[in-house]
């Protein structure tokens, strides 16, 4: 294998050819060629006969590459990591020594989930020099001429030179090194002694059931009379030299102590030393009764800081080699040729986040001349190498890592070493971040305490008998009083289920004779089980659910920093690393133990009937698809109800299928798998007759085939993962192991076509099965099967319908609740950037008690969780009706407050607004301002009422919610039932709508005032005066006036009468035209009617009928033809329009129209020329204030534009003079008359 | 009071190639005593716009437009004080309104260096003292208040005629207590495109379910009316169920007079 890694690093096979060479054993069965990655560049996939040549003669290794591989990385990383949480890892280093055999390894005893230490049995020297060889042979490649490390210990390079070390760890003779590698010669071999750096195995912080998260594999001396059956091998982070201590102090009766080969002797050495030092450290250091339990033992507390090293680029060693290999790596990974994907994730960020290399010299880091190409030298000669390397395979995995939750991304991207190494890939992360919307929290809700009484299975039709009916009320009684008590005291100290509980259960199920209580009772377990266990988390919580909505109430601005608060103090430290075996969290650990105390026959057969019945109900259920026209636009929103029913259903059929799993198993699970093979094959004859609890694989295969792997295969994972030793070697389940590889290969994710699974799926897909692979009972050499074997079962997958899997079900929420373990990946991210050591293998958080108030905030909160409890309780006794009721009116009423704090309150805001806007505006002239300036003097001013919202909202809601609540309940409800279901609705109502208030209300504020401003500084712009003082008709008025439109069209035809042409007969009379003038001042009177524009052109009309009049123009109709309008009449008719313009009109009036050239132009054309009437209006005019002197000057400036015959412009300059000059007269009536006079008779005299 | 189809087509039967002019719309009255001068100038109008809307493009060529120019131009040489643009538009049986745009436009291309921008053009035909040339200003005046089918006081009339409509049937709404959101409302509210008025409570007219009501204070021939609820409602209502009130003129009186002076149409 090694050679095949190093023809790679000479280049002398291209990494393309080596991934095909690779995949094509994996993938023989694949009817698509692997897709290339597209980091690849193009020349990466050059096929060159020479390649082929060399990788031919391989041919028989392939399979074994991968596993080679990734324990080479391992070992190679065994100096980085020896803190943290071990990389668990399973591979079977199948060597071509040891061909692979059907059955798994020995492995831990019963309750496998938890037992990931596999007690190792005394072997014989010569049956153990297997793994060390094999182990070699991985390492060092089969070369011929390569010396075995005989002395080398197991997680270090053999071959380095016997130097010996004033270390008081672990200092070994070494033996005869390879001379290529002097260097390494020199390295200094791992600080075992130093338990910070080494914790002992397991060490991951227990879970309360002793649970041991990961399962770290020790080397297994292999006896001769297990000849058959491989032994298990494995990579493992820290070296394998970093094993358990305290098991014994005997040597030899240690698991370890004897068979050990020669080529492991310093590795016991070791052990020895490291145990010594152990027990001088920890004299308290208990000794556990066995291997299990180790892992449940203290802690010892560790002194030394370990601070981590700075990583520079420039400082890496051997950059090609790296790279080459991270390519290789992330190959593979990418075609999934990795038992599990996140597994590698993990160890990648492992590398990335490595602290500090262990001891480490100077030395070391300068790179071997000629030894780039060769593996000697080792790969990682310091943390700048690791960092190096992470930040390169994780550069190919992008893609992956975008679609991690967003706290994930947030800590990636905010990692200064990715910035450091590859500012590109921490660029593309932070754009993922701030794109992504995958919150997701880490945290388990609260275990469900809850007991729901089910009336309809009171029902006493339902039984045979009334003694049926009475028995099964009793057992009901029993059950919960049970559960109640399980729920008090199962996290008391020494609580024990079975002493507590195990002899009211089995006397319970002694009274189920009769077949038909057995079902009811198991339907009444079953339902109890999905609503208890089946919250969004799937860990338990059906009622307490209200949990963040009782934080919500602290207040909206908190609430983000108080759920993260939260969810530090409550998220589990650690779930047990990357590979958690499986396990039953919360609620699901009563029902485990009900049905082991229980332990009757006829309950688990109901129970496995009416699961299976369940199962194979939900697993057909057809879950609603869209129009495939709808993926844009809405379908965002179409699709939230749609997700959350995919995900319901996804995690009952997982927990049932958990359950059915464990009854299914129960009977077949013993402590380890057997002993030989004789009887292994016997026990395999007996069990391939049995027939499955469920026909699994029919629905696999139609699961497939109906494109809905994403429902069908996370439920059969967790079925899977219950199964005992002997189930994967069944043939049955064989075929259907060989079905999930199959498929797990396929699930490739770079691919992205039509009709391909949306990315998340697979990534769930990936996720679950991944973790299937590496779970006790399942072998290890399962996931790199022999090739041919995946061609067993060919399924159709290619269907034209679209199915599940094609649709975008699966959010990062559900994929985390399913897979909780890819949160280690953001909690180890987290614990680097804490900054505590990954000592003790978890994940230390800091909480800084900023303030000690924030206690006084407990004992509401306790309260008002409490009140939500009770709430739920009062509910549960009640009719369904009475709750979605509430539910309802609280609804309702919390959207009503809503809308009338925006009624009343807002409303209010914006009128205050208005009026201090104007006020603004009138001390601050015309321009006001800045409008944006404006808008925020205004908004500090109001915003801070917004405050009010609240305390309104929540009287509004006191108010209006109750005598909702009592019209929508019967008459007949009792007055305690009633007050409850109203303050209840009260408080709900209170809380939606305060939520909103709180969170919006600034905004709302902000919002309408931000319109009426512009509102206002619209209306103000052109025409202010008019606007300011803008009035509608008197409050007497009836609206009678004529209406704007007929008058328009009567000025307009007078107008037109005027203009011309006419008819002879044509004409207006002078009546007609003072009654016209009367209409227009009662119009504007009574503005009922008038609309602006009418009103602006009503104005424009009556000063071109003014310049009519004064121009003398308008043909009246008298007896007997028509003639001019006499001069009194006209006078009279100008002076109503001056009173309308001075009084009546709202809107500017055009009066300097009376001086337009056309309007003048008319008397130019008059002869004689009359003046008397324009120079009385304009007096007029001056006098009423309706025009300036200047305005009229200015005027008359711009006729001289105009071309007039020459007499006119002279008179006109004659005319205006003595206007002009005139001073300011304080008798204005007088005046005018005076020099109407004067002036008409200079005009007269002129002409 | 209700116009009936035959008595709509007699009217505009005598509306065929008739100037949009005072005296057109003296001589309709005469013949249609009963028919206010409102309902008249209404259908003229309606029919004129037709006539117009058929012809438009034969005066927009640009040899029609210089042959226009140059009468134009000719007449006035001959004598500034005739009507001459009036004369032309009703002689080649064009609104005097659009002529007189078709000749400033012309004109301005001529005087200025950049051609007018449309707002230069409609604000010189709201206010011809804009006009640079005192002649023409006065010709285009002229043509403007004796057009009565087209033009800036036109307009006017209409929309206050809508205006005034709207108020009225508002009041009327009131006094029948019929509680109704209008035009402004639906807006606040983010309606886009809205009838006058929404019925809260909807009111059965005639056996019909009136939702909302539209007055249009025009004449709603069969053409208008459907492209204007193409145009406007379909959009938004989308529910062939529903039915509406659409007030063509006159209308706002059938809560008044509901036989006689509504014409209600369903869709």
């Amino acid at each position: 294998m090694a050679a095949v890694l190093e023809s790679l690093l000479r280049e002398e096979v291209s990494v393309a050819a080596a991934v095909r060479w690779i995949a094509r054993s994996a993938q023989s069965s694949e009817v698509t060629a692997p897709t290339r990655p597209q980091a690849w560049p193009e020349s990466a996939f050059r096929d060159d006969p020479g390649e082929a040549a060399a990788l031919s003669s391989l041919r028989p290794l392939r399979k074994e590459f991968v596993p080679f591989l990734l324990n080479f990385l391992r070992e190679q990383s065994s100096r980085v990591l020896p803190q943290g949480p071990p990389t668990p890892a399973k591979a079977p280093g199948s060597s071509a020594a040891l061909p692979g055999r059907p059955g798994g390894p020995p492995r831990g005893g019963r309750g496998a989930r938890s037992q990931l230490f596999p007690p190792t049995e005394p072997s014989s020297t010569a049956a153990a020099e297997a793994p060390s060889a094999r182990r070699g042979g991985r390492r060092r490649g089969p070369g011929p001429g390569r010396e075995r490390g005989g002395r080398g210990s197991g997680g270090l390079e053999e071959g380095v030179s016997g130097e010996s070390s004033p270390w008081a760890g672990g200092r070994r003779p070494r033996g005869s090194g390879s001379p290529g590698s002097p260097s390494l010669a020199r390295s200094d071999p791992p600080n075992l002694s130093n338990l910070e750096e080494f914790p002992p195995v397991g060490s991951v912080p227990p879970g309360p059931a002793g649970t041991k998260p990961s399962r770290r594999i020790n080397p297994t001396p292999v006896s001769e009379e297990r000849s058959l059956s491989k032994p298990k091998t494995c990579f493992t982070s820290p070296p394998i030299n970093c094993v358990p201590s305290s098991q014994s102090s005997v040597p030899d009766t240690s698991p370890w102590g004897h068979g050990l080969p020669p080529g492991c002797r310093s590795l016991q050495e070791e052990r020895e030393m490291l145990r010594k030092e152990r027990s001088k450290q920890l004299q308290q250091s208990p000794t556990p009764a066995c291997p299990t339990s180790e892992s449940g033992s203290p802690l010892p507390s560790r002194t030394g800081n370990l601070t981590a090293e700075p990583a520079d680029p420039a400082r890496v060693s051997s950059r090609q080699r790296l790279e080459l290999i991270a390519l290789i790596y992330s190959s593979c990974i990418a075609e999934n040729l990795v038992p599990n994907l996140f597994l590698e994730l993990f160890f990648v960020l492992q590398l990335l986040t490595a602290r500090r290399m262990v001891a480490t010299k100077e030395s070391d880091l300068e790179p071997i001349p000629g030894a780039l190409d060769s593996l000697e030298s080792p790969l990682f000669q310091s943390v700048h190498d690791c960092v190096f390397f992470a930040v390169q395979v994780l550069e190919h995995q992008f893609q992956v890592l975008s679609y991690l939750d967003k706290g994930t991304l947030k800590l990636l991207a905010e990692n200064e070493r990715l910035l450091c190494f590859s500012p590109a890939l921490q660029g593309r992360l932070r754009a993922a971040y701030e794109g992504s919307v995958a919150k997701v929290s880490l945290a388990m809700p609260p275990s469900a305490q809850a007991v729901s009484f089910q009336p309809e299975t009171d029902n006493r039709a339902n039984f045979s008998s009334d003694r049926a009916f009475h028995t099964f009320k009793k057992q009901r009684d029993v059950f919960f009083e049970v559960l109640r008590e399980w729920e008090d005291r199962h996290e008391e100290p020494g609580w024990d289920f079975e002493k507590g509980l195990g002899s009211r259960i089995r006397a319970m199920m002694g009274q189920l004779s009769a077949a038909c209580s057995h079902s009811h009772f198991v339907r009444l377990f079953q339902k109890q089980l999905l609503q208890m266990c089946q919250s969004p988390s799937g860990t338990g919580g059906t009622v307490l659910g209200e949990a963040p909505d009782v934080l919500s109430m602290l207040g909206a601005d908190k609430l983000g920093r108080l759920r993260r608060l939260q969810e530090r103090l409550v998220a589990p430290q650690s779930s047990g690393g990357p590979c958690p075996p499986p396990t039953f969290p919360g609620c699901q650990g009563f029902f485990r133990d009900f049905i082991l105390s229980a332990s009757s026959f006829q309950f688990n057969q109901h129970l496995m009937d009416s699961l299976s019945l369940k199962i194979r109900e939900l697993n057909s259920l057809a879950l609603p698809q869209p129009e495939p026209s709808d993926e844009d636009g809405e379908s965002d929103v179409d699709w939230q109800g749609e997700r959350r029913q995919f995900a319901m259903v996804l995690l009952s059929l997982r927990l049932l299928a958990k359950f059915l799993g464990f009854v299914a198993f129960l009977p077949y699970r013993g402590p380890e798998p057997p002993p030989t093979r004789e009887l292994q094959d016997s026990i395999l004859a007996l069990r391939s007759q049995v027939p499955p609890a469920l026909d699994v694989r029919a629905l696999l295969q139609q699961g497939l085939r109906a494109r809905r792997a994403v429902l069908t295969v996370p439920w059969l994972v967790e079925f899977l993962s219950l199964a005992d030793h002997i189930v994967p070697l069944l043939d049955y389940y064989r075929s259907i192991f060989t079905l999930l590889l199959h498929l797990h290969r396929s699930l490739v994710l770079s691919k992205e076509s039509e009709g391909e699974m949306c990315f998340l799926n697979k990534l769930l897909l990936l996720a679950v099965l991944g973790w299937l692979f590496q779970i006790p009972t399942v072998p290890e050499d399962l996931f790199f099967l022999e090739e041919g074997q995946l061609d067993t079962f060919e399924v159709d997958t290619v269907t034209s319908e679209q199915g599940l899997d094609g649709m975008p079900v699966v959010d990062q929420h559900l994929l985390y609740t399913c897979c909780p373990y890819i949160g280690e990946l953001r909690k180890l991210l987290a614990s680097w950037v804490s900054g505590s050591s990954g000592r003790s293998g978890g994940f230390v958080r800091k909480i800084t008690p900023t303030t000690t108030t924030g206690l006084g905030a407990q004992p509401p909160r306790t309260t008002q969780g409490l009140q939500a409890q009770l709430a739920q309780a009062f509910f549960h006794n009640q009719p369904p009706s009475l709750r979605r009721t509430v539910e309802f009116v609280a609804e309702r009423i919390g959207s009503n407050c809503v809308k009338h704090i925006k009624a009343t309150l807002v409303a209010d805001l914006v009128r205050q607004a208005e009026s201090l806007l104007q006020e603004q505006l009138v001390t601050q002239g015309q321009e006001g301002g800045d409008p944006a300036q404006l808008l925020e003097i205004l908004c500090s001013q109001l915003c801070p009422h917004g405050a009010q919202a609240l305390t309104r909202g929540r009287e509004f809601c006191q108010k209006k919610s109750p005598g909702a609540v009592r019209a929508l309940l019967p008459e007949e409800t009792p007055a305690a039932v009633l007050s409850s279901a109203e303050n209840i609705a009260v408080g709900l109502a209170t809380e939606k709508a305060c939520a909103w208030l709180s969170a919006n209300i600034t905004a709302l504020i902000r919002r309408e005032v931000k319109a009426a401003v512009s509102r206002t500084l619209r209306a103000q712009g052109p025409e202010p005066a008019a606007r300011g003082e803008r009035r509608g008709c008197s409050r007497a008025c009836e609206h009678h006036a004529p209406l704007p439109s007929h008058l328009i069209s009567e000025i307009k035809d007078v107008l037109a009468l005027a203009v011309g042409p006419r008819d002879p007969e044509e004409g207006v009379s002078p009546e007609h035209l003072e009654q016209l003038l009367g209409q227009l001042g009662q119009t504007l009177r009574c503005r009922q009617f008038l609309c602006p524009p009418a009103e602006q052109h009503l104005a424009k009309c009556s000063v071109e009928l003014a310049s009519l009049l004064v121009a003398d123009q308008i043909p009246v109709l008298g007896p007997p033809v028509q003639h001019r309008l006499e001069r009194g009449q006209a006078r009279r008719l100008l002076h109503m329009l001056l009173s309308l313009w001075k009084d009546d009109f709202q809107v500017p009036v055009p009066l300097q129209l009376l001086l337009s050239p056309r309007n003048l132009g008319l008397l130019a054309d008059t002869r004689p020329r009359e003046w008397d009437l324009l120079l009385f209006l304009l007096r007029e005019l001056v006098e009423k204030g309706l025009m300036g002197r200047t305005e009229i000057e200015a005027c008359l400036g711009s006729l001289h534009d105009a071309q007039w015959p020459k007499d006119f412009s002279e008179e006109l300059a004659t005319l205006f003079n003595p206007l002009l000059a005139e001073p300011h007269m304080p008798e204005p009536q007088l005046r005018a008359c005076e020099l109407v006079q004067t002036n008409r008779g200079t005009v007269l005299a002129q002409s | 009071m209700i116009l009936t189809k035959a008595q709509y087509d007699e009217i505009a039967q005598c509306l065929v190639s008739v100037p949009p002019t005072r005296q057109s719309l003296r001589k309709l009255k005469q013949r249609f005593p009963s028919q206010s001068q409102a309902t008249l100038l209404s259908i003229f109008s309606q029919e004129y716009q037709k006539h117009i809307k058929r012809t438009h493009a034969k005066h927009h060529t640009s040899e029609a437009i210089e042959s226009y120019y140059q009468r134009y131009l000719n007449g006035v040489g001959r004598n500034g004080a005739a009507p001459v643009l009036l004369d032309l538009a009703n002689e080649v049986d064009y609104a005097p309104s659009l002529m007189a745009r078709i000749i400033l436009e012309r004109f301005l291309q001529e005087h200025e260096e950049t051609p007018p921008s449309k707002s230069v053009i409609n604000s010189m035909l709201r206010d011809p003292s804009q006009i640079p040339d005192g002649v023409l200003a006065n010709q285009v005046y002229q043509c403007i208040v004796n057009d009565c089918c087209y033009g800036p006081l036109v307009d006017c009339i209409k929309h206050a005629i809508g205006h005034e409509h709207e108020v009225l049937l508002r009041d009327l709404l009131l006094e029948k207590s019929l509680s109704f959101l209008d035009e402004d409302q639906l807006r606040a509210k983010g309606y886009d495109k809205t009838p006058d008025f929404i019925l809260q409570v909807p009111v059965a007219v005639e056996g019909h379910i009136i939702h909302w009501i539209e007055s249009k204070a025009s004449f709603g021939d069969e053409c208008s009316h459907h492209a204007y609820l193409h145009d406007q409602f379909w959009s938004y209502w989308n529910s062939s169920e529903e039915e509406s009130l659409i007030l063509w003129l006159k209308s706002p009186m059938f809560l008044k007079n509901l036989l006689l002076e509504f014409c209600w149409i369903s869709t």
